[in-house]
């Protein structure tokens, strides 16, 4: 941490730090600045995560569609779900079309019905069920198409796209974005009013320094200059523990959710690419905080002499 | 004194383009008051020319500090003109006033040291603030502490300075950048009598330099140490001038016109 300071001092030119003391953001603001880059990447990892699934599962269901045979006479059923297996096979586009077996309708409906002796869900009118896989996405007019071929020879056929099923989950999934986006800005509005504060503090400190330095000349910008690399040096150490801190829990969050087993959920796992932009987080995090320091003491230096 | 000295009887004439360049500072008229109380300046005008060297003598509460401040662009003038460096300082851009400022070296009454830095920090401030180089600031500033006797002392903060010592550290900072005009405020007030003659002294191979001079004092005896020297005396807030040697610059003593009694010496003191 400490070679990580002088670092970013020379940076900025060792004579002019001299000009004021070192303005370090006072108490506990670094361990603030730390805490909030920490929630920004769970936010962040959040809501990549929450892409990652949402594409995934899109991908999944893009040219997926069940067509339903809604018959309570069996016989009907099992004639017109033949009738539909046939031309869904001949239709174009069509990359396969498999009639879900009976045992595996029997077991969907199991936690609902029961499985008690006695029971014979052969005498329920549960429909049959084909499930299609086109080459493309099932678009709407895909639909009608479909829809059209196969009630010619199945009037009892529903056909729907398999990603209308998950359309709710969808919008869920898009709300919990956004919200992540908005947990990340209003870390960064909270962010950046601690720094304001922290930075009139110092202002308020120093002001006897400020004033001899400017009778001496000093440029506003000069001085501004010394707070904003002060300031962005304990912002770099905060962010550091910050980023730590973050990505340690969501290291966590990845391993508790993969032992879930759950698809969707398991195809939520980050990218490289996304533990990148994790690692940008404090770097916006100082840029934010310099920008804040800048503007915020630059106009208090206007209003004086 | 340099030359650029007028050495002939030159009256005030505002509108004279030609007059205006050839002054340093030039007050018409400027009235200061802070909030609204009462004005502590009133109707002061006068005029300081390159090279010359000037004592700003009156009692206690008379308004010296106020018009240093405003000499040194820390303060606006409620009313009148200003004029520095040939510029309207009034209406100066706040962007420009760095550069002014620069041109100008200030000895603060309070001495106003920067508690943090030492006294080789505080002596190099000026030359930092302009930009100057590490390498170049250092040879300098060295210099300019041995000459004030500091030489010894150069790391210690000013906490640790005695009240004499402090104000040596702050008449260096002042000189270090050959400022233009030399503003200083009671700047021998913490010396011994010896330190203070070694001061003015420096003040006047300033002066020599070209650098107009604006001190700032009540020590008599330090008036008469610069026979050259032209006198300004504030009377509650007033400026007090009973030679007109403001405005009517009197010759030097080698001039043969007035020798070292006269207003220059000590005639026109308070």
């Amino acid at each position: 941490m400490k070679r990580l300071a002088s670092t970013l001092r020379a940076l900025g030119g060792e004579g002019e730090s001299r000009l004021l003391p070192e303005a370090r953001l006072s108490g506990p603001m670094p361990w603030v600045i730390a805490i909030m880059i920490a929630l920004t990447v769970v936010a962040a990892a959040s809501a990549l995560a929450l892409r990652h699934a949402a594409q995934a599962a899109s991908a999944d269901l893009e040219g997926g569609v069940t067509v339903q045979i809604v018959s309570a006479a069996p016989a009907q059923r099992q004639r017109e779900a033949q009738a539909a297996l046939g031309v869904l096979r001949q239709a174009p586009g069509v990359v396969s079309a498999t009639a879900v077996p009976q045992d595996e309708l029997d077991s969907l409906v199991e936690p609902w019905l029961g499985t008690r002796a006695g029971d014979d869900l052969d005498d329920l009118p549960i429909p049959a069920l084909i499930d299609v896989r086109l080459s493309g996405a099932a678009t709407p007019a895909r639909l009608d198409a479909l829809r059209k071929a196969v009630t010619a020879q199945a009037p009892a056929a529903r056909v729907d796209a398999q990603s209308s099923w998950l359309a709710p989950v969808f919008r869920a999934i898009g709300a919990l974005q956004w919200a992540a986006g908005g947990l990340i800005a209003l870390f960064a509005f909270a962010t950046a009013s601690a720094v304001l504060l922290a930075s009139r503090n110092a202002l308020g400190t120093y002001r006897e320094t400020i004033e001899i330095v400017h009778m001496l000349g000093a440029t506003d910008v000069q001085i501004a200059r010394v707070f904003q690399r002060s300031m962005a040096t304990d912002a770099a150490m905060g962010g550091v523990v910050g980023l730590l801190a973050g990505v340690v829990t969501v290291l966590g969050l990845v391993r508790q959710f993969a032992a879930l087993g759950s698809g969707m959920v398991a195809q939520g796992s980050l990218a490289w690419t996304d533990w990148l932009v994790l690692a940008a987080i404090p770097v916006a995090g100082v840029l934010l905080v310099m920008l804040t320091a800048r503007l915020t003491v630059l106009a208090a230096l206007r209003r004086m002499v | 004194m340099p030359g650029a000295r007028p050495d002939t009887r030159t009256g005030l004439d505002l509108s004279s383009m030609n007059q205006a360049a050839a002054e340093i500072v030039q007050f018409d008229n400027v009235g200061l008051r802070y909030g609204a109380g009462r004005e502590v300046l009133a109707d002061v005008s006068f005029t300081l020319y390159p090279g010359c060297f000037y004592f700003l003598t009156g009692a206690s509460g008379a308004g010296k500090t106020s018009l240093l401040k405003l000499l040194y662009l820390a303060q606006r003038p409620s009313r009148g003109l200003i004029r520095m460096f040939g510029t309207d300082a009034i209406t100066l851009p706040r962007e420009r006033l760095p550069g002014f400022r620069r041109r100008i070296g200030v000895v603060f009454q309070d001495f106003r040291l920067v508690p943090h830095l030492s006294a080789w920090d505080n002596v190099a401030l000026p030359l930092r603030v302009a930009g100057q180089s590490e390498k170049d600031i250092a040879k300098p500033v060295s210099d300019m502490l041995e000459w004030v006797g500091l030489g010894d002392r150069f790391q210690a903060r000013p906490a640790t300075l005695s009240g004499g010592e402090q104000q040596r550290v702050a008449i260096a900072r002042a000189v270090i950048a050959r400022p233009d005009i030399l503003v200083a405020d009671e700047p021998t007030g913490n010396v011994d009598p010896e330190m203070a003659i070694k001061l003015l002294r420096l003040f006047e191979s300033l002066n020599r330099l070209g650098t107009t001079v604006v001190v700032a004092t009540h020590d008599l005896h330090l008036i008469r140490k610069v026979p050259d020297s032209l006198i300004m005396r504030l009377d509650k807030g007033k400026l007090a001038d009973p030679t007109g040697a403001l405005r009517y610059p009197p010759r030097r003593p080698m001039d043969g016109s007035q020798g070292a009694d006269g207003p220059l010496g000590g005639a026109g003191l308070p």
